[in-house]
């Protein structure tokens, strides 16, 4: 079965588990190109670890991760390689290197994967930086700017080499309602310029209904996927209680 | 006997302010009435005044014989907390299992909602983790596959740095220049003036525990050739690994455990950089380059602390002392305690970045990762330098 032209990441059968624990089976689901897809679930469901499947850290127990037409674990590592060039990764603390400057950390992927002299990068570090609001924080180390500004400046570097898929892991925990609003603008904004995908792991209702465009609900007792689609969608049409408490903070 | 007394009244008369002052003693009076009890409550059913035990409570249910319903009234309580909600708690959960009902319409007002709230949720099955008890055979063979494990792990990863190694030898590595030259530093000079003072003392004592006996001879020259062959055989490699991991090698595992934590491990791993090469290659350079040096430094500093001794104790002159020891050493030697600080280094910096690479993610694995790491290069750099001596002696070196 090939997977539809615009199809940008497919999981097939995913079965993910750590040792003899099964987080999550049988996923199948699809991420277009362009997409705002949503990673949602209650707490503890394996949101994280589909990410970490996703991004390739982890290997899964069963199933596939195609990128395109190429399935990611079973490509030789120079592939892999290739592949990892094509994603960028915002992990929940922003995990910037502690010992670079903000600059550095985004540099250090230009002078690896691009021919840049040192000056253009400088330049294009700056304008990343200034993408996410943090003009002129070049020279601060990560432990010297507020936990929202590591998030952007995490985000940042995630950009740094125009990547077609951006993975955010709970951009807005931990976030005052504003940041997380912005970084909801920001995410909007990139993929309406760039046209990036995005995939985003995600509880915050908020920020599921402002930019989501579609979705994936993970069961934590059932231990796989109850239904993929739009937000919105699933709000007006799912059936399932599980998902309809979920999107309305349980009122129905 | 009278202060005996006097302690006695003291504690009573404290018992009779907790009592009959501020805090009346939480009481229950268990009447039957219909098919069910009546649990009377008085006084302050507070943690720290006591409350009555459950199984007095429980007893009278059992003596009371079939009971259908469970009421309460609670008109003279004076005050509760915690104390009064567990013993419900415990109370409610018989009733459930035995099949009383029980009436909570005389228990204070909120108790019954942070009841039902209590109860709300049923205990997750095979959460709660009691450990059954384990026999010495289990124990024994669960370390020993444990230990088997380890080994495995310590392989593979130092496998992986000699790929690593042989990937920059070809130049194909990728790590950062300005990095490996930072951790030089570190690992180098910074280290120098405690390297000084220890093989300093080192050198002084071996010349000194030496020169008792040798002066029994009237052999007190040979002193020279005893810390000149122990220092730079042996003595300044060992002594500088050693310092090397507690300072280097600690600082390694915490540092790599710390950004393990905060995904800055798995951040290089998406950014298509291989940990092994950017993290852990820098830091095996820097100190197998700065491990000999180091050591050859605490030679001469060993030394210095030898000649020392012979001056002050023995009465040798410099000069004397120089002589003897130039003529005690061979380049054999020499390159014996290179060779055996480079192997020291090697084993610092792997052991350091496996235990920090492989640690846990949270703040407690950081410390068992720092001290693991520490502890397992210690033994470790006695293992091998036991093994080196006995392959050097039958090579003849």
């Amino acid at each position: 079965m090939e997977p539809p032209a615009d199809a940008h990441i497919t999981v097939r059968n995913l079965t993910m588990a750590y040792g003899d624990f099964i987080i999550q089976r049988d996923l199948n689901f699809t991420i277009n190109r362009g997409d705002i897809f949503i990673i949602m679930g209650g707490s503890g469901c394996g949101k994280s670890t589909l990410m970490r499947h996703l991004v390739g850290l982890k290997a899964p127990r069963a199933g596939q991760v195609l990128y395109g037409g190429e399935s990611y674990w079973d490509s030789d590592p120079a592939q892999q390689h290739h592949l990892k060039r094509r994603f960028g990764v915002m992990y929940q603390s922003g995990a910037l290197w502690s010992s670079m400057t903000l600059a550095e950390n985004i540099a250090l992927l230009l002078e690896q994967y691009t021919d840049l002299g040192p000056e253009q990068i400088r330049r294009v570090a700056t304008l990343k930086l200034a993408l996410v609001g943090l003009r002129g924080f070049e020279d601060f180390y990560p432990a010297e700017i507020s936990g929202g500004m590591q998030k952007r400046a995490g985000i940042a570097r995630a950009m740094a080499l125009d990547p077609e898929i951006l993975f955010f892991d709970e951009p807005s925990a931990g976030l005052d309602p504003i940041s997380a609003k912005n970084l909801d603008d920001l995410i909007l904004e990139l993929r309406e310029s760039l046209g990036t995908t995005m995939v985003i792991v995600t509880h915050e209702l908020a920020s599921i209904f402002a930019i989501g465009s579609n979705s994936v609900f993970l069961d934590p007792e059932t231990k796989t996927m109850i239904t993929t689609g739009n937000p919105h969608t699933l709000l007006k049409e799912c059936g399932n209680p599980k998902v309809r408490a979920f999107l309305t903070r349980g009122a129905a | 006997m009278r202060y005996h007394e006097g302690k006695q009244t003291i504690g009573n008369e404290r018992n009779s302010i907790e009592t009959g002052g501020m805090m009346e003693q939480a009481r229950l009076i268990v009447t039957p009435g219909g098919n069910g009890l009546l649990f009377q409550l008085s006084g302050s059913w507070m943690l720290q005044g006591g409350v009555p035990d459950i199984d007095e409570a429980l007893q009278r249910l059992r003596a009371a014989g079939v009971v259908k319903l469970v009421t309460f009234d609670c008109a003279a309580v004076s005050g509760w907390d915690s104390g009064l909600l567990t013993w419900l708690l415990a109370l409610a959960e018989y009733c459930k299992e035995h099949g009383i009902r029980v009436d909570s319409s005389g228990l204070p007002a909120g108790v019954d909602r942070l009841l039902a709230l209590a109860r709300a949720v049923p205990a997750r099955k095979g959460a709660q983790r009691t450990e059954g008890k384990r026999s010495l055979l289990s124990d024994v063979g669960n370390d020993a596959i444990d230990a088997l494990r380890i080994t495995g792990e310590f392989m593979d990863f130092f496998g992986e740095t000699i790929l690593a190694l042989l990937k920059m030898l070809r130049g194909r590595a990728v790590y950062r220049r300005s990095d490996l030259w930072q951790i030089m530093q570190d690992a180098g000079v910074r280290a120098l003036p405690i390297v000084s003072l220890v093989s300093f003392l080192v050198g002084l004592i071996l010349a000194y525990v030496g020169s008792i006996q040798l002066q029994n001879f009237g052999a007190g020259i040979y002193v020279a050739d005893l810390v000149g062959i122990a220092m730079i055989r042996e003595m300044a490699a060992i002594m500088t690994g050693i310092i090397m991991a507690g300072r280097t090698g600690a600082s390694y595992a915490a540092e790599l455990g710390s950004m393990n934590v905060n995904e800055e491990i798995d951040a290089f791993q998406t950014c298509g950089f291989s940990p092994m090469e950017f993290l852990v290659l820098p830091r095996m350079l820097a100190l197998m380059l700065m491990m000999p040096l180091l050591a050859v430094y605490a030679d001469l500093m060993g030394i210095l602390g030898g000649a020392v001794v012979a001056v002050a104790v023995l009465d040798l002159t410099w000069l004397e002392y120089f002589i003897q020891l130039t003529k005690a050493v061979s380049l054999a030697d020499f390159f014996v305690g290179i060779c055996m600080a480079v192997v020291f280094g090697n084993i610092v910096a792997v052991i350091g970045c496996l235990n920090g690479i492989r640690c846990g993610r949270n703040s407690q694995a950081v410390g068992m990762a720092t001290t693991s790491a520490v502890v397992s290069a210690i033994v470790m750099i006695v293992i091998a330098s036991a093994v080196l001596t006995v392959i050097f002696d039958v090579l003849g070196i």
